[in-house]
């Protein structure tokens, strides 16, 4: 099974780069290699652009990590959980991955190794890390993308979206495994 | 924002005057400004192929094609946008991206769109609903096949790395639907809070 994943996402990416040009090029007669580079050149002022934001928040979390504020952030959020069954040994991890993709799945790899994989608890951390996502890097990138400064509601948003998730992925850890 | 952002800097500095670990928290300073500056170095490569790429696809009406195809859907999610809007080619490039697990491809297809809607923008510093929706939708994760996970769970030995598909895909439709009701009510909230008279 995890074979043919692998197999069938390392053709996409050439696939794509050879079809499309090729369905340009010879469908719709356009000049695809001008097309390309006009496309492509705005890839390193995006690159320029974003800097700033991701210094920003990528300080704040570094710091964040450095101290060892999740204990604390752990420490308090725990009772709240342990009185849904959750496991408190899921939860530091659940946590980070909002900040930190890296940190969250090392934290992962940790829990596999005490508990196994095929534990509810690896199962649970599993779908946790599947269904989340790294929040703050994806708003850095995609607003500092185009200078927005003022994100409104996005921030409260995304949150209450990676809440649920964790939420969701322990509803049906429970009713599947 | 500006609150988050603060508290993750005070909360630090607090924990690390009781703790006594400020020289860890000083030198993650520097090394976190260091690791976002290669980040984004690192993200320019795939970003300017794939960017080349869109734009080859887009003159030869491919975007359009599967913006059409997805227009029932973006109706509902972006209705400030127009239905023949090359933003809507772009964030169904990036959906489809994501959803496939190709996570270099779906960030310059995710900008890209971010680029067009803020063409539609009337505000450029403000986000418009429609980036707050597309934003915000990102972090039910989009992704079906969790690559990532699938191998650590190998790589810890597991007899069924890919056992846990199924209830990922459930959590993140599950959580899917919250982004979208959330980002709605917001939207909502704040256009009457903002017509709410507040001189």
């Amino acid at each position: 099974m995890r074979d043919v994943f692998n197999a069938a996402s390392s053709w996409i990416v050439p696939l794509l780069i050879l079809g499309v040009p090729l369905y340009a090029y010879a469908v719709k007669r356009i000049r695809v290699y001008e097309s390309f580079i006009e496309g492509a050149k705005e890839g390193f002022q995006i690159g320029v652009r974003i800097m700033p934001y991701l210094v920003a928040i990528l300080v704040a979390i570094g710091m964040f990590r450095a101290s060892g504020a999740m204990d604390w952030l752990v420490w308090m959020i725990q009772p709240v959980v342990a009185w849904a069954g959750f496991p408190a040994e899921a939860l530091p991890s659940s946590l980070m991955r909002s900040l930190s993709g890296s940190a969250a799945f090392a934290m992962s790899s940790e829990i596999f190794k005490v508990h196994g994989p095929d534990s509810f608890i690896g199962r649970l951390v599993s779908v946790i890390q599947g269904s989340t996502e790294t929040t703050f890097y994806i708003m850095a990138v995609y607003f500092g993308a185009i200078a927005v400064r003022k994100t409104r509601y996005t921030l409260a948003a995304s949150l209450i979206t990676d809440l649920s998730g964790i939420v969701a992925a322990y509803i049906i850890c429970r009713l599947l495994f | 924002m500006n609150i988050v952002w603060l508290l993750l800097i005070g909360a630090a500095v607090v924990t690390a005057a009781f703790k006594g670990n400020m020289a860890a928290v000083s030198n993650a300073t520097f090394s976190s400004a260091t690791t976002a500056i290669e980040l984004a170095i690192g993200l320019v490569g795939g970003m300017t192929l794939f960017l080349g790429l869109m734009r080859v696809a887009q003159d030869a009406g491919l975007v359009q094609l599967l913006a059409r195809a997805l227009r029932p859907v973006f109706r509902v999610l972006f209705p400030d946008v127009p239905r023949d809007h090359p933003a809507l080619g772009a964030i169904a490039m990036n959906f489809g991206a994501n959803m496939l697990g190709l996570g270099d491809a779906a960030t310059p297809f995710g900008i890209k769109a971010m680029e067009d809607l803020q063409a539609l923008n009337p505000e450029k510093e403000t986000a418009s609903d429609a980036m707050c929706m597309f934003v915000t939708l990102h972090s039910s994760s989009l992704q079906l096949i969790p690559v990532m996970v699938i191998s650590l769970r190998a790589a810890a030995g597991s007899k069924n790395p890919s056992e846990i598909i199924v209830a990922t895909i459930s959590a993140t439709l599950g959580s899917m639907a919250v982004a979208i009701v959330t980002s709605r009510l917001f939207a909502r909230w704040w256009r009457r809070r903002a017509e709410g008279g507040r001189a």
